[in-house]
């Protein structure tokens, strides 16, 4: 018999495939199942929100931030709110503050709701993403109530929010809290403590400590390799120092730290943290304005400032340099998504094709938060 | 295998200004401007000198730059400035550099060797601005299509009316009406 004959296969995976998260595609060199290589290619959705953000102003960008990271919308309102109100020197009412800590903690776990049901679906589970998605519709409800909007809120406006919180929102807000801690347990118990589940995640694209500062990781994917990095804790801003709260860490306890079983985690214990600081924050949110006194002509003087968010995806930076003029002379939003995928060429290396789409679902990443 | 001990905040953390006042008793006048009159100080060096102040951010224990968090470009009308915001997550402190280059033939060597992440976040800059970065290992367009012309971020940039046939720019039909009917 004549020997086997076998060559390199380059593959083209998405960009509309369901398990890329948005609009991604990879350029696949595999020698059978296995990788020697995935080469991200990505800027099917960019949309240019920085060069938009020159030409806008500063209050009129507040519902583009929205689109830099639609599923957690909250957090570019606030990163880019707070950036503009440290170039300005403005104070943030206390109740504005709460009402952002709350809006965005519930943000944070519809965010994570949606990972983790969708790495369900990824690795072949339909179940989990109904449940998770279920769950998530009721924090849309919530949102939708708070700001009119389910996804693209443009909740936060530069000195606070835009509205206060609606008569006798608090108590379904803390009603839906008492329903959610028993049903992540449930979720545990259907799905992350699942033997296929378990097998199918540990000891998957192990990622080090060391590895994943040196690729600028952040959030959740960081944390899960063991290093103890949270903005909320570690440079703290808005009200979080008034909250008892925990940071979970990677602890490897089903294969190695850092694994993708670790990053799936991650989210599920963040869940529980937000909903303790909910908690917290809903019963004690203080009386008075939401909304400071900001000029509608608002015209910062000449200086540059960086603010970092903690937001679903990890540490966001928001670099933001003004000349004195209504419009920022640049803005630019250092996201989460950015780096984990330019991680994604050097992890691919050995790794089968059906873990690509693990790796990728591990990571969280988010089309639009690559492109912007 | 033994878990990841997190890291208490370290003791040793430095006052960005600490760090610039290091860096110019190191590298003297190569260090060209320390600035403390934006909100977040910033140290401006000689192009030339990037690597080397980079490479001793890095590798000295006491400053330990083990993370590149942000890198970005700014084009002013007189020159092209990249910004690196390094971060510390052993002493949980931070510093920014900026190098200011040419507008007409903006070069400056690659980051990518010291910091990973670099990589595409020059890429991005090339893409965005024109920057070009000596020695990267694979500078292509990453947001725009391989085949744009110009740099969008840069302030002169004219948008092109058509991209392949597809029209960049369409007037509202509502607009349009307005003007026949005067």
């Amino acid at each position: 018999m004549s020997a086997f004959h076998t060559e390199e296969m380059t593959l083209n995976m998405g960009p509309q495939h369901p398990s890329t998260h948005g609009v991604l595609r990879f350029v696949i060199k595999a020698d059978g199942e296995v990788m020697r290589e995935a080469i991200p290619d990505v800027g099917y959705l960019h949309r240019s929100i920085e060069k938009i953000a020159e030409k806008v102003g500063y209050h009129g960008f507040m519902p583009y931030t929205d689109r830099v990271d639609y599923v957690c919308a909250m957090f570019t309102n606030q990163g880019w709110a707070m950036a503009c109100e440290k170039l300005a020197h403005i104070e943030v009412p206390r109740r504005g503050e709460y009402c952002r800590v709350i809006a965005a903690e519930f943000n944070r776990i519809a965010s994570h709701l949606l990972t983790v049901g969708l790495m369900g679906m990824d690795i072949g589970a339909m179940t989990p993403f109904l449940h998770a998605l279920r769950e998530r519709e009721m924090i849309n409800d919530l949102i939708e109530e708070l700001c009119g909007a389910r996804l693209t809120f443009n909740y936060m406006r530069i000195g606070g929010v835009a509205w206060d919180l609606p008569p006798g929102w608090r108590d379904k807000a803390l009603a839906y809290l008492d329903h959610l801690e028993p049903i992540l347990d449930e979720f545990n118990a259907l799905f992350s403590y699942n033997k296929i589940c378990i097998q199918r995640l540990a000891n998957v694209a192990v990622i080090s400590a060391d590895e994943a500062i040196n690729y600028n990781l952040v959030g959740p994917n960081l944390r899960a390799s063991g290093v103890n990095w949270d903005v909320r804790k570690d440079l703290p801003y808005s009200v979080y120092p008034e909250f008892d709260f925990e940071v979970p860490l990677g602890r490897g306890e089903w294969g190695t730290v850092g694994d993708a079983m670790d990053r799936y985690m991650m989210r599920i214990r963040e869940m529980v943290q937000s909903a303790r600081i909910l908690r917290q924050a809903l019963t004690q949110i203080p009386d008075g304005p939401v909304l400071g006194k900001v000029v509608r002509n608002f015209k910062p003087a000449a200086n540059e400032c960086q603010v970092r968010v903690e937001s679903a995806r990890g540490d966001q930076g928001w670099y933001v340099v003004s000349d004195g003029t209504g419009f920022p002379h640049r803005v630019h939003v250092r996201t989460g998504s950015f780096a984990a995928m330019g991680m994604i060429q050097k992890l691919s290396k050995g790794l089968m094709i059906a873990d690509l789409v693990v790796l990728i679902a591990s990571l969280d990443v988010i089309a639009p938060e690559i492109d912007r | 295998m033994p878990v990841n001990v997190p890291t208490p905040p370290s003791p040793e953390a430095m006052e960005p200004l600490s760090i610039y006042q290091a860096l110019s008793s190191r590298f003297k006048e190569r260090i060209l401007e320390i600035s403390d009159k934006t909100i977040d100080p910033f140290a401006v060096i000689e192009p030339t000198a990037l690597l080397d102040v980079c490479t001793f951010l890095r590798d000295d224990p006491e400053l330990a730059m083990d993370c590149l968090s942000n890198q970005t470009g700014v084009d002013y009308k007189d020159r092209i400035e990249v910004v690196y915001h390094l971060f510390s997550y052993k002493h949980r402190h931070s510093c920014i550099l900026k190098v200011k280059l040419p507008r007409d033939n903006p070069v400056v060597a690659t980051v990518e060797g010291l910091w990973r992440s670099a990589n595409w976040m020059e890429r991005e800059i090339f893409d965005l601005l024109g920057v070009t970065f000596q020695g990267h290992s694979d500078l292509r367009r990453i947001l725009m299509p391989e085949d744009w012309e110009g740099y969008p971020l840069r302030k002169d940039f004219v948008e092109p009316r058509e991209y392949h046939g597809i029209a960049t720019v369409r007037e509202s039909p509502i607009v349009r009406l307005d003007q026949k009917k005067k």
